[in-house]
């Protein structure tokens, strides 16, 4: 699905990722943790494709394209998603509108029928009872006036509404209570089957207890340093992240 | 009708067939008004913004012939209840027959009003031709428009629609003076709109003038949708009266030279008055927004908002002054100008003012300048919208506000048509990326 090679990567000529190597298959649900400033953000905003953020070298393959030469909306079109974490408020933009508008984008990209208001309500009402969203948020501008909690929920139900092929969480659990969080990880966990991948960037276990990834990553200043299942989770909750700090001076 | 030969720096008024005295004794004052003022220059401080030199150096003739080819269509289609239309100034087609059935609403050409009492008593009494040269060249020069009356009580559903379609070209220049008069009588309810449309080179000199009696809503809409080419001088002054209610919207999105004044004086206690404004502009057009809201009585509320969309080298000016008088206690009113720049080269002069002389007033006034929003532009594009779509939403967004509030369909989408009509379908980060 994902190929990533000795990407080196940055913001504003400042490297940040420093040779990141990471393999992500079908079906598979991978996680990523880091300490604050390890590179978790840059990772999510490279392959989403935010403006200023450039690689630098190395490469991107998604499924079998390269992914850094497609503008934003066409990664988009092509099926990955990036929930952002900090999910923007976009006043006059209703967010219905907005949705209908981005899914229609991504089936006719695809080859599919566009879906008409009626199919696309029915759509929008399945996927919002699992995240828990009141309808009446559809109506409303994009985020505007939402919750920390419901602006990520929004993003899994635009994540649920989308159906995307790949999936990226950029800190989607920072700052949400414990129910938000069942929420959350709910959401990605219909998602998951044979045909997704998801992406799961995260300060904390907590997340992982609900989403359980079939890999666990660690990065450090920019790259990858350490992989395993999903107990290195657990053993990084246990043990904090001074523990893969003194590991690498000691390996340096 | 005559063409008449206009100096530049002197006129001599129009009159027309059957014009009563006072009518023409008030032509003559405010002819030999703009033969005193003459043109504005940038020195007075009314018109710092706009220079009107290439007006005042062309040689502007009166031709009420008709441009050639088809007539224009009404935007609007067959929804107005009344409709008249204009072209160069003369009437061109009145649709107005079925609306003056009913009792309570006469539509007509202001020429054929003149007789009337309210006519007779409200006419030129609010536009001010002795310290305005442009109101002043209108009132003196004047040669057709609409006159609109609603009897007290009546409620007036639907709209009445004024076009005016202008069309010259650079060998044959030709004006139009229109002049408006509206009456809302007492509790009455109306809305009128006014649009612009045109074809090559030519000059709208309008004024409307609009009185809302005791308890009457009006809602007042001016599209000035001119050619590129064209100059549109235009004055909406509204007189209201105790506990009236009046919205005004102006929403420019043509010509190439455009002055819009909107003044309203709340000299009832009670009345309030919500004043919005949005400018779309383009290309080199210029057009300056000038408001004056004068609160004489107790009690008034005012809420103006006007916005700006600039993009390419287009220049646009807000200059919106509120007074408070000594004698206007519990004043409440705001003012607020928001600009959304889409190009480095277009510029926007924003001028709030308050003026305030008495000490019970809640008053407050701002103005923002700002870009498109990179973070909500990358929001879209990262779900799938192309670049150009994401642009339009968010500059769609960014008018909404405004357009949202208009009431009547046909209306609003036409709005959201003519705005679009002006922004030119360009990706906002391509310039950055050129840098």
């Amino acid at each position: 699905m994902l190929d990533i090679n000795d990407l080196h990567a940055g913001i504003d000529g400042k490297e940040i990722l420093k040779g990141l190597t990471l393999h992500i298959g079908t079906g598979e649900v991978h996680a990523i943790m880091g300490p604050n400033g390890s590179g978790k953000s840059t990772l999510a905003n490279v392959l989403a494709g935010r403006p200023k953020y450039e690689a630098t070298s190395g490469t991107v393959t998604y499924q079998g394209k390269d992914l850094l030469a497609l503008p934003a909306e066409e990664r988009a079109r092509e099926g990955v998603f990036l929930a952002m974490q900090y999910p923007v408020e976009i006043p006059g933009v209703n967010n219905i509108y907005f949705l209908k508008a981005a899914l229609n984008s991504v089936r006719k990209h695809q080859g599919q029928e566009e879906l008409d208001a009626m199919e696309f309500l029915q759509l929008a009402r399945e996927k919002m009872k699992l995240v828990e969203l009141d309808e009446a948020f559809m109506n409303r501008s994009v985020n505007e006036g939402f919750s920390g909690g419901e602006k990520k929920r929004n993003e899994i139900f635009q994540m649920a509404v989308l159906d995307p092929k790949l999936a990226i969480l950029d800190e989607t659990d920072s700052g949400l209570d414990i129910d938000a969080l069942r929420i959350v990880a709910e959401g990605v966990n219909a998602l998951r089957s044979e045909q997704h991948s998801v992406l799961v960037i995260t300060h904390y276990q907590r997340l992982l207890k609900y989403l359980v990834p079939d890999f666990v990553h660690v990065l450090a200043d920019g790259r990858i340093v350490k992989s395993g299942g999903k107990e290195l989770a657990e053993e990084l909750e246990q043990k904090g992240y001074e523990w893969i700090e003194s590991e690498m001076a000691i390996a340096q | 009708m005559s063409s008449v030969l206009e100096d530049r720096s002197t006129i001599v008024p129009v009159h027309i067939d059957g014009e009563p005295e006072r009518v023409r004794r008030i032509r003559e004052q405010a002819a030999e008004r703009f033969n005193i003022l003459g043109w504005p220059t940038t020195r007075s401080e009314d018109w710092k913004y706009t220079s009107l030199t290439p007006l005042a150096n062309i040689d502007w003739k009166i031709d009420q012939r008709q441009p050639e080819g088809k007539a224009p269509a009404s935007p609007f289609g067959d929804k107005p209840i009344a409709e008249l239309m204009f072209v160069n100034g003369a009437l061109h087609a009145n649709r107005a027959a079925l609306a003056n059935e009913h009792p309570g609403i006469r539509v007509m050409p202001i020429a054929e009003a003149m007789e009337t009492e309210s006519f007779t008593h409200h006419f030129a009494r609010y536009a001010d031709y002795e310290k305005h040269p442009l109101t002043a060249l209108n009132t003196a020069m004047w040669q057709d428009g609409a006159y609109i009356e609603i009897a007290p009580g009546t409620v007036v559903e639907g709209f009445i629609h004024l076009l005016y379609v202008g069309g010259g070209n650079a060998e044959h220049p030709i004006v139009s003076h229109h002049r408006n008069l509206i009456v809302a009588g007492r509790g009455s309810q109306i809305t009128v709109i006014e649009s612009f449309y045109g074809k090559g080179k030519y000059f709208t000199n309008t004024v409307t003038e609009i009185v809302a009696g005791d308890g009457a809503v009006v809602d007042h809409y001016k599209f000035e949708n001119e050619s590129l080419e064209a100059f549109h001088i235009g004055t909406v002054q509204i007189h209201q009266e105790r506990s009236s209610s009046v919205t005004s919207r102006t929403i420019a999105t043509g010509g190439g030279l455009v002055r819009n004044e909107i003044n309203a004086a709340l000299t009832g206690e009670g009345a309030s008055l919500s004043m919005e404004g949005l400018f779309v502009l383009s290309g080199k057009q210029h057009v300056d927004n000038h408001t004056v809201i004068d609160h004489v009585a107790p009690h008034c509320d005012s809420v103006e908002l006007f916005k700006g969309i600039l993009d390419e080298n287009a220049r646009g000016i807000f200059d919106g002054r509120i007074i408070v008088e000594p004698d206007a206690v519990k004043t409440n009113s705001r003012q607020t100008n928001k600009n959304l720049l889409l190009s480095e080269t277009a510029i926007i002069d924003s001028k709030p003012s308050l003026e305030i002389h008495n000490d019970d007033v809640k008053c407050n006034h701002g103005s923002t300048i700002g870009q498109l929003d990179e973070e909500a532009l990358f929001y879209l594009r990262a779900r799938g919208i192309g670049a150009d779509e994401a642009r339009n939403l968010l500059v769609y967004a960014f008018a909404s506000e405004i357009v949202e509030r208009m009431k009547i369909d046909v209306v609003r989408e036409n709005a959201g048509r003519a705005l679009f009509a002006r922004i030119p379908r360009r990706m906002p980060e391509r310039r950055s990326e050129s840098r």
